[in-house]
């Protein structure tokens, strides 16, 4: 998914799920044994409750609402975020920092799932005693009209995340009247859910785990909630949301912790989330204790003085995401290639990293995976003397190659985000392919519009700027989602195979991976470390840089815990 | 009588006429000369950046030197130098260093020179403003004396229409156009203007400003229309184009010049915002505006990047307005005793 938005994943994730197949293990998809990156200042593993620190108002700002606050619309960071103090599934991520919250525990059901029928049948038992933050008691008709409601609703990941269940395809077909008669089964009697997919998925716990999977009353509105939050079973509730100006979480006074790793009780009574402020006010808010926490990342102008001044305020985390380049194999002049590597040779990666804010921001890329994920190999085919972490580039190689293409005095437009780092990072690529002897021309674009209009062909975009951030702690998520053929849909905003990359022999290899997955996670992952190596070698894409984000956080906020899969805990911190 | 006829003829011929006039009370007007020295220095040293750049900070001031290097002080330092103390966050381009051929107002975040970007920014500035000015006063005056001199129908069909542009607050309609035409760029008939060109900023501000142009004139061939002279020129059967061309013109040219400096330091302040705001001037070109723009981001650290063309662009608008005010004072002294145009 992309940074604001994950609406890119979806579509990609898709093509992903539907050439799953054959049988799954029970649940053991849901624990990742690859991500090795730590981070830092973040607090690890369960903590016990510290009652002295319960209370206050926890004070957040951004620049922006993040839309709608139905769980099962909302597709954003921001909002994903904070519904792990808001909404449960039956399966959920570990709400701890470091390693462990790539880790899939059950949440709303008992146990993680049994699993049957070669991995095409999910069976959960559901807690009792749950409560919803409007007093009515969870039943496994809540879980069916939850499902149910994924198609109603369109969600953005109906098609691509869930649409193995059995029936799924008619729902996608006629969502308003959705019914999973065969895919989610409801027994109230021994209070069990089932679920039956029509070919096995080791990837679905993650996807069970995720917002879109939230458990919500079944009498909600089959439409979009908008601005109407939804009651909640998590231990805070939404009580009032003005996108224009704020949103405030109060305490659900239903809650009983039943599980301290996936839904913890929270230490503030109130979280109070303000819209409206500019990023630089942002961190003037925080630096004089106005705001606890910032969304938005701090201007480039301010980094250095919270790196010293508010130093112990600062924590910096690695994200497992890449921030890439599009070629778009299929028009000129990135239809050679020779010419698609002779950039991948140019591309100056520590001259990325100066524009993105420094090496403790971020770090040079070589590989699509990024390091510490499943699969991920180190390797670097485009570096200056050769070796597994990039040096340095070589640009009399890339002139060469350029030359031997053809291709050089060709037109190249390059489409980026508009804001400060994106710009700066394509007015560098358009330095340099004029170096490289292109007329190369700079099309910023707002960020609402810039990730759908570069997937869509009819715009022709050579060369594009952009960013995928994991949905889920697995290969499968980047390679078979940004490069498989199926992922390439010519003419559509939801194409998120942008390059247009579409090889038989690799398309084969990751079917392959995805099937060894099923019985074998470690063979997988090295079949996937092969697949990066041999997509890199056709050069559809140019890695730039592996990002890091900065929590920048108020003095008095504690107990800060960065979690792999959803960021900083904001429940999990206090202020008293 | 007869010994006096032949003095007031000899006097007549000694007369420098208008023109001369003008200019020999320009050049007695202090503020518009000083006005014109300080245009003459910024003009000059704009059209001289390819030198400065070659030759003196001997740089490409339209490629990145991200990871690039300069001298200061005999030594070797990074153009762009990433923090080193505490959390080492972000990255701080090199302040002035008022050596001329070592980045003499420091870099922007590119690690560009910014001295070499600012003079070739205010060729670009200058360039825009006063191509769309004379546009402006051309095409203004065109249509406010046909629109004046034929009245009836036509007048009212180019008085309605400039009064619809003239209802967009200038500013909206400047981005609005420049975003629609930053897409594909102009094809209107024969006349095609590419996307990135620097001609497309110039067409969308003479376009927007032309009603300023074209409504006073039109009112004042009103008035000229109405004149004995053009009734005798009409009497003794002169063609319409010829009235216009000896007539009526020469009566509102110096109306016209007196538009060029105004207009010129409007356009370039319209030509900054747009660029300011991503609409105008396209990268890799520099502008004023897009330097201003490159340097928000270094506010707080080198506030340098945004000053000198914000500096600049106000130097060079109070002068073209100084220099206005001084071609319309030595062109219609009569205004200074009423106090406007």
């Amino acid at each position: 998914m992309s940074r604001s938005t994950r609406r890119g994943a979806l579509a990609a994730a898709a093509v992903a799920l539907a050439l799953t197949a054959a049988a799954c293990s029970s649940a053991g998809g849901g624990s990742s044994t690859g991500p090795t990156a730590s981070s830092s200042g973040s607090g690890t593993g369960s903590a016990a409750f510290q009652p002295q620190h319960k209370g206050g108002t926890l004070k957040l700002v951004a620049h922006a609402a993040a839309g709608s606050f139905d769980p099962q619309v909302n597709y954003t960071l921001q909002y994903w975020q904070l519904y792990q103090s808001l909404y449960d599934g039956l399966l959920a991520f570990k709400k701890v920092g470091g390693q462990e919250s790539f880790t899939v525990v059950p949440d709303l059901a008992t146990a993680m799932p049994k699993v049957t029928n070669g991995g095409k049948t999910y069976t959960f038992t559901l807690r009792k005693g749950v409560t919803f933050s409007n007093g009515k008691a969870l039943t496994t008709d809540d879980v069916v009209a939850s499902f149910e409601r994924i198609f109603k609703v369109s969600s953005p990941t109906a098609g691509t995340f869930y649409n193995g269940i059995v029936g799924a395809d008619v729902c996608l077909k006629k969502p308003a009247g959705c019914t999973l008669p065969k895919g989610v089964i409801g027994d109230a009697k021994t209070n069990t859910v089932t679920i039956n997919l029509t070919a096995a998925d080791p990837e679905f716990p993650y996807k069970l785990a995720v917002p879109h999977a939230s458990i919500l009353p079944k009498d909600s509105p089959a439409k979009d909630a908008g601005t109407k939050p939804l009651p909640s079973t998590g231990p805070y509730t939404a009580a009032s949301y003005d996108p224009n100006r704020e949103l405030k979480l109060v305490r659900n006074p239903h809650f009983k912790e039943w599980s301290r790793d996936a839904d913890p009780q929270g230490y503030p009574d109130v979280i109070d989330y303000t819209f409206g402020q500019t990023v630089e006010s942002e961190v003037t808010a925080v630096e004089n204790g106005q705001a606890d926490w910032m969304f938005d990342a701090p201007p480039a102008d301010r980094l250095n003085e919270i790196g010293t001044k508010y130093a112990s305020q600062a924590h910096v985390n690695p994200l497992t995401a890449f921030w890439y380049a599009t070629l778009n194999v299929n028009s000129a002049p990135f239809n050679n290639k020779l010419a698609r590597q002779a950039i991948n040779w140019a591309v100056d990666r520590s001259a990325v990293v100066r524009l993105y804010g420094g090496t403790n921001l971020a770090s040079p890329a070589c590989t699509i995976l990024p390091p510490g994920f499943p699969g991920h190999v180190d390797s670097c085919d485009y570096t200056k003397g050769g070796g597994t972490t990039w040096k340095a580039p070589d640009l009399a190689k890339a002139k060469a190659l350029v030359k031997q293409s053809g291709t050089a005095g060709q037109q190249v437009g390059i489409v980026v985000q508009d804001d400060d780092v994106n710009k700066s990072i394509g007015q560098y690529l358009q330095s340099l392919l004029t170096q490289l002897g292109y007329k190369a021309t700079l099309k910023p674009l707002s960020a609402n519009i810039q990730f759908t209009y570069i997937q869509n062909t009819k715009n022709k975009v050579q060369l594009a700027l952009t960013s995928w951030y994991q949905d889920y702690p697995a290969a499968s998520d980047f390679l078979n989602v940004l490069f498989s053929c199926a992922s390439f849909h010519p003419g559509s905003d939801s194409s998120i195979n942008i390059s247009g990359f579409c090889d038989k022999g690799v398309d084969a290899k990751m079917q392959a991976a995805i099937r060894t997955a099923q019985t074998d996670e470690q063979s997988a992952n090295q079949q996937w470390g092969a697949i990066d190596q041999d997509v890199m070698a056709q050069s559809p894409v140019v890695p730039l840089i592996n990002p890091k984000i900065i929590d920048f956080t108020s003095k008095r906020l504690g107990d800060y815990r960065f979690s792999k899969q959803f960021y900083m805990l904001v429940g999990q911190t206090w202020v008293k | 009588m007869t010994a006096a006829q032949p003095s007031s003829t000899a006097e007549a011929r000694r007369s420098p006429g208008p023109w001369r006039t003008a200019a020999a009370d320009l050049s007695r007007n202090r503020s518009a000369l000083a006005a014109a020295v300080v245009l003459l220095i910024v003009v000059t040293a704009s059209l001289c950046a390819p030198l400065y750049a070659a030759h003196i900070a001997h740089t490409d001031p339209f490629q990145s030197h991200v990871s690039g290097t300069t001298v200061v002080g005999g030594k070797t330092v990074p153009v762009l130098t990433p923090s080193s103390t505490g959390l080492g966050l972000g990255v701080t381009p090199i302040g002035p260093t008022w050596d001329p051929a070592h980045y003499f107002l420091g870099a922007d975040n590119q690690g560009r020179d910014v001295m070499a970007r600012l003079l070739y920014g205010g060729r670009t500035s200058l360039f825009i403003g006063f191509t769309a000015a004379v546009l402006t006063c051309l095409v203004g005056t065109a249509v406010g004396v046909v629109a004046g001199y034929a009245g009836g129908v036509v007048d009212s069909v180019i008085s309605r229409v400039l009064d619809v542009v003239w209802a967009f607050p200038v500013y909206l309609l400047a981005i609005c156009l420049s975003v629609v035409l930053l897409t594909n760029g102009l094809h209107l008939g024969p006349l095609t203007v590419d996307a990135g060109s620097l001609w497309l900023p110039v067409t969308i501000i003479a376009a927007i400003y032309v009603p300023y142009i074209a409504r006073p004139l039109r009112g004042q061939v009103l008035v000229l229309r109405n004149k004995e002279f053009i009734h005798a020129a009409v009497g003794s059967g002169a063609p319409t184009p010829r009235i216009l061309r000896r007539e009526v013109l020469p009566n509102v040219l110096p109306t016209t010049i007196v538009f060029v400096p105004l207009m010129t330091a409007l356009a370039m302040l319209t030509e900054s915002a747009l660029s300011f705001l991503s609409v105008g001037v396209q990268p890799p070109d520099a502008s004023w505006g897009t330097i201003i723009e490159d340097g928000l981001g270094l506010l707080y650290t080198r506030p340098a990047v945004t000053i000198a063309p914000g500096l600049l662009i106000a130097l060079t608008t109070a002068a073209l307005n100084v220099l206005g005010d001084g071609v319309r004072d030595a062109l219609d002294p009569g205004a200074r005793l009423r106090g406007g145009v």
